[in-house]
């Protein structure tokens, strides 16, 4: 809310398959209609929140970065650009000079510092944008990395900027799982972090290390514990210790697992669960309004 | 038989989405491997480095640590800026940032700096440097199940690939110097950096997968991302019973590509419990139904290795 106008919930989890999607489009789900909701499936590695959401998909823009293209003509061989490149994307061979795609970050630094003004920067696609509207008129856009292409977060970065957000509306950005730079670029901007654990041994560690990113970036958090009753009580204890809001607990059972598996989200499995991510919801907004003003 | 005459070779274990069960296996895999019959000397790698497990099942018993020294991010010295704002025009990382105190000067944010540097080559006032950063520790560490390199990269670091290959680097020469014979790699999930990194040099890859719409979906990923670098591919097929008609798919699909499904573990509680006992679920409980599958899966493996 803070820059926005619009109330952006990110879902992280650390460990994978602890339920991010599950949690992130039946919160979606149960906000419709009464709210605004726009859904950013982050997780442009493997995204799978349409899998359940369903858009109709009436929108799409290539996800690119900026590359250089050198003009020999006015190229000096000076070696500046690879002097300043610090991902080795530009090699001197020989007299001429080696462009790595794939290595490219599109800082655009060596475009901007070529003396003889001899580099141009053009579009390469690394993956592509999509967006529609799904199940009851929630907003959904998704990337996907296009495959052997390493980087995710230009693409996360991108999704991001790409669609418009209404005043009061809710955006609701699915994570990819670990705790590296994608999972901050998802975080970023965000007003609050929902984090969906296990309680396992895994699920812990892994929790520990988003708790520690959201801490550097000063957003607020809480938990939910799915799949509750498999594992331990570690957990618990870790978040009982150090004060981290337990939200929500999804019990374990099959029947949840089988709907979840054939692309059902958690209102399909009861409609209480509307009900329980609507509460939830208020918790959330009323901790964004006490983040902000203190 | 992998014996020591033959190179050595490179098993990764992946799956696209998250939660499939890959350290589980691998911990399991790395069991077997160690008590077989013909007891294979194996180097084990934990290339999830921003959610590493591994070590929680395989719980070393000591453990060198080194540091862990990635990219660089800029720093701009608030006393020699002169405000003149090219850096946060340059910048295409949204990572500069005005002074709230009126001062005319500028910050950079390094969590949201790219470490590319264009700020720094372009201040005329020379404000701006880079400052390298450490972004995680890497382990060499000592197992019953045999050698383990594995890291921790700090969160919300970049380079989670370097650090991959970084490892894979260190375990590839102690492999040599062991005369290992297989090392096995417990991938990350995704199809990104990190894991193109971890598939570099691998004779086969092993996809765990789950018989979920997400699972399938992701499973199809991976498994492009393999066949692009040719490294050929084994199935197996992790809480195979959760929906029949995704198991159904998942057959269809890998015999549709001629890929084997080497095995179908069913959903199996002793797994979780062997993860909180801190052991491979073949170690912990080896009548166990998942173990006794994964059982099967390794042969297979011992007998996919040997012919690649």
């Amino acid at each position: 809310m803070k820059n926005s106008k619009a109330l952006c919930i990110a879902v992280a989890s650390g460990k994978g398959g602890t339920g991010k999607t599950t949690v992130a489009t039946s919160l979606a789900l149960s906000l419709t209609p009464q709210e605004n909701v726009l859904f950013l499936d982050c997780d442009v590695e493997a995204p799978n929140g349409h899998l359940f959401l369903r858009p109709r998909i009436e929108a799409e823009k290539k996800a690119v970065i900026l590359i250089p293209r050198i003009d020999v003509e006015k190229c000096l061989t000076c070696g500046k650009c690879v002097e300043v490149c610090q991902f080795h994307a530009l090699a001197e061979i020989g007299k001429s000079i080696m462009i790595f795609p794939q290595l490219c970050h599109g800082c655009g630094s060596c475009a901007w510092h070529c003396p003889s003004k001899a580099i141009k920067e053009i579009k390469n696609p690394i993956g592509v944008l999509e967006a529609g509207l799904a199940l009851k008129g929630i907003r959904f856009a998704h990337g996907i990395l296009t495959i052997s292409e390493p980087m995710a977060t230009p693409i996360i970065r991108q999704l991001k900027k790409w669609q418009k957000t209404e005043t009061g509306s809710v955006i609701i950005q699915d994570a990819p799982p670990g705790a590296s730079c994608s999972v901050v670029e998802t975080l970023r901007g965000a007003d609050f972090a929902l984090l969906v654990s296990e309680p396992t041994p895994f699920g812990l560690h892994d929790l520990k290390q988003v708790l520690d990113i959201l801490k550097e970036m000063n957003i607020p958090g809480g938990v939910i514990i799915n799949r509750d009753g498999i594992g331990d009580f570690q957990v618990d204890q870790f978040l009982k210790q150090n004060h981290i809001p337990i939200m929500m607990r999804i019990p374990y059972s099959t029947e949840i697992a089988s709907a979840v598996a054939a692309g059902k989200t958690l209102l399909d499995v009861s409609s209480n669960y509307g009900l329980e991510f609507k509460t939830l919801f208020s918790q959330i907004k009323k901790r964004v309004m006490e983040n902000e003003t203190c | 038989m992998l014996n020591q005459a033959n190179p050595i070779k490179q098993l990764v274990i992946l799956s696209g989405k998250g939660g499939t069960g890959k350290t589980s296996i691998s911990a399991a895999i790395a069991d077997l491997a160690r008590d077989s019959k013909n007891k294979i000397n194996t180097v084990l790698i934990d290339a999830d480095v921003d959610a590493a497990n591994l070590s929680l099942v395989l719980q070393p018993q000591q453990s060198e640590t080194y540091e862990f020294w990635g990219g660089s991010v800029a720093e701009i010295e608030k006393s020699k800026c002169i405000g003149c704002d090219l850096c946060k025009l340059l910048c295409r990382y949204d990572a500069v940032f005005p002074y709230a105190d009126g001062s005319n000067s500028y910050f950079i944010d390094p969590i949201a700096c790219d470490g590319c540097a264009a700020c720094v080559y372009s201040c005329a006032s020379e404000a701006i440097r880079m400052v390298q950063q450490k972004e995680g520790n890497w382990f060499h560490s000592k197992t019953v199940y045999g050698d383990l390199f594995h890291a921790e990269l700090f969160p919300g670091k970049e380079n989670s690939g370097k650090l991959v290959t970084l490892i894979k680097q260190h375990a590839r020469l102690w492999a040599q110097d062991t005369q290992a014979s297989l090392i096995v790699v417990d991938g990350p999930p995704g199809i990104g950096c990190p894991v193109i990194s971890a598939c570099a040099g691998a004779d086969l890859g092993l996809i765990v997968t789950e018989p979920s719409v997400a699972g399938i979906h992701d499973l199809q990923r991976i498994l492009s991302l393999l066949q692009h670098f040719k490294i050929p591919v084994v199935v197996c097929i992790n809480k195979s019973d959760i929906y029949p008609k995704g198991k159904e798919k998942i057959r269809q699909f890998s015999s549709d590509y001629k890929i084997d499904i080497l095995g179908e573990i069913p959903y199996d509680k002793h797994i979780i419990q062997a993860m909180v006992q801190g052991r491979p679920v073949t170690r912990e409980y080896p009548n166990a139904p998942s173990s006794k599958v994964i059982q099967e899966i390794w042969n297979k493996l011992v007998c996919r290795l040997t012919k690649c």
